[in-house]
């Protein structure tokens, strides 16, 4: 199982939860196994060619992964982060 | 899906909203739809439209481009929204505002087929209920600049191809950037006696007009200048601001360009700038401008300063409107109840509308968070809201 960590501005899809189990073997895979679980959450934080959006982050273990290819492994903790980038 | 239950809509009514276009009525309760960067207020007048009561926030903290209540069905509404960290989609209701849910494919472009390069869906900007003959069918333009369409009530969205794979949309329909919040397919108007006669406008090309829904396009910027690029006068490359047809005689259309005020009379391609009768000391630089369906000849615009680094605020500091009433001959000021001195407003193009009652009543919304209204096209003002985040757009339907 990997462990998910969802940042608040999330928490609408997820019904308040903020951490949660998913078994996955890639970011990729985690993100299409967490939008079928809560539809429409991918397309808020993957844009429609498979980028991560600009201001999304998802760390693995405390380390940055910017490619969805980043492969994931039982045990393993993501986070998935709205980053910090200034305000309006 | 996605769902938002609590929306604090307070006053949301199964009553059926009418097109806030064209209505007879000589009093008309007035709902408003203000999209702000911070999220949706609205606001419901009494009979007379004098008084205002509001309702809100909704979505408080995303960035709502705009609310629109379907005029065919009376009660669907669609808010376009995005928030500063997620990515772009569209939230619907059946029940007036009560409830909402996030529709199951909102607007994405398609990964492209020829070379060119992807472009990323950043926001929705307007949502466009289809003609009367066709109640299920939605468009919404879009930046980076993008034409979708809805079949089944704005539940799923798919970009218009015949547009999008045009030989020359890279040419018409600009870039992912611009200035100041991306270019933009900015607007989109349907022939109301035919649905297959539309027009639409970027902002990096101006104005382009389909007569066969859609599978051909060709540019309709004759005579319109462009005075920031070599050629003053190119088939495209336009900033046309806003593009208004007259609801019920649709051979005339008025636009607010970024180098003017143009009116046109088909059959004829040609603009003619009206622009050029306002004051000199006024200018003919704005966004927005608002039609009167019982008479084609009337307009009313929001001039702003265009000189220099384009300010784009009231002229001088002091609000005020302009009519005409003989197609762009001549204009009138109008001011009465608005700042006298020292108000620096900026109205956005979809933030200057009119309700289309009789007498018409008008309604714009500043960038500074205020809300004015006028029930008696323009003579005079009230504010009716204030301390609102930025607004980007004032809807109103007629319920």
């Amino acid at each position: 199982m990997i462990r998910v960590s969802i940042p608040s501005p999330l928490h609408s899809y997820t019904r308040g939860l903020s951490a949660l189990e998913c078994e996955a073997g890639t970011l990729a895979e985690l993100a299409a196994r967490l939008d079928s679980r809560f539809p429409g959450i991918r397309f808020r934080i993957i844009d429609e060619h498979d980028r991560i959006r600009r201001h999304i982050r998802f760390f693995v273990n405390q380390e940055m992964a910017r490619d969805l290819q980043y492969p994931l492994a039982a045990g393993d903790e993501v986070m998935i982060v709205c980053a910090l980038s200034g305000g309006v | 899906m996605r769902k938002i239950a609590k929306t604090r809509a307070t006053r949301a009514k199964h009553v059926k909203a009418k097109p806030a276009r064209g209505s007879e009525h000589k009093s008309a309760h007035v709902m408003l739809m203000v999209g702000t960067r911070k999220g949706a207020f609205f606001y419901h007048s009494d009979a007379a439209r004098s008084r205002w009561t509001s309702d809100g926030p909704h979505f408080l903290g995303h960035i709502v481009n705009q609310v629109v209540i379907d005029p065919r069905d009376g009660h669907t509404m669609l808010a376009a929204s995005k928030t500063g960290h997620l990515g772009p989609t569209i939230f619907r209701s059946t029940d007036m505002g009560k409830t909402w849910a996030e529709v199951p494919h909102p607007p994405r472009f398609s990964k492209p087929e020829n070379g060119t390069a992807p472009r990323t869906l950043d926001y929705t900007f307007t949502l466009v209920p289809g003609h009367p003959s066709e109640p299920a069918q939605w468009w919404a333009g879009a930046s980076p600049p993008g034409l979708f369409r809805s079949e089944d009530g704005g539940l799923t969205w798919n970009e218009v191809a015949e547009l999008h794979r045009h030989p020359a949309w890279e040419k018409w329909g600009g870039y992912q950037t611009g200035t100041p919040d991306g270019a933009m397919l900015q607007w989109i108007t349907i022939d109301p006696r035919d649905p297959s006669h539309m027009y639409i406008v970027t902002s990096e090309g101006g104005v382009f007009e389909t007569t066969d829904k859609c599978v051909s396009w060709r540019p309709m910027n004759k005579n319109v200048a462009v005075t920031f690029l070599p050629d003053e006068f190119p088939e495209i490359g336009q900033d046309t601001h806003c593009l208004q047809i007259h609801p019920t005689h649709p051979d005339r259309l008025y636009q607010q360009s970024h180098c003017g005020i143009y009116r046109i009379d088909r059959p004829s391609d040609e603009w003619t700038r009206i622009g050029r009768n306002m004051p000199k000391e006024i200018g003919d630089i704005g966004f927005g401008i608002v039609l009167d369906p019982r008479d084609a000849d009337s307009a009313w615009v929001f001039p702003m300063d265009g000189t220099d680094v384009w300010p784009r605020t009231s002229v001088d500091g002091k609000p005020a409107l302009y009519r005409t009433s003989d197609a762009g001959a001549t204009w009138k000021r109008l001011d009465r109840g608005l700042p006298r001195a020292n108000a620096y407003y900026t109205v956005l193009r979809q933030a200057f509308v009119g309700d289309g009652c009789d007498p018409l009543g008008i309604y714009f919304g500043t960038t500074s968070g205020e809300v004015w209204a006028s029930s008696n096209a323009g003579s005079s003002w009230k504010r009716i809201a204030e301390h609102l985040p930025r607004i980007l757009s004032v809807t109103p339907a007629v319920l």
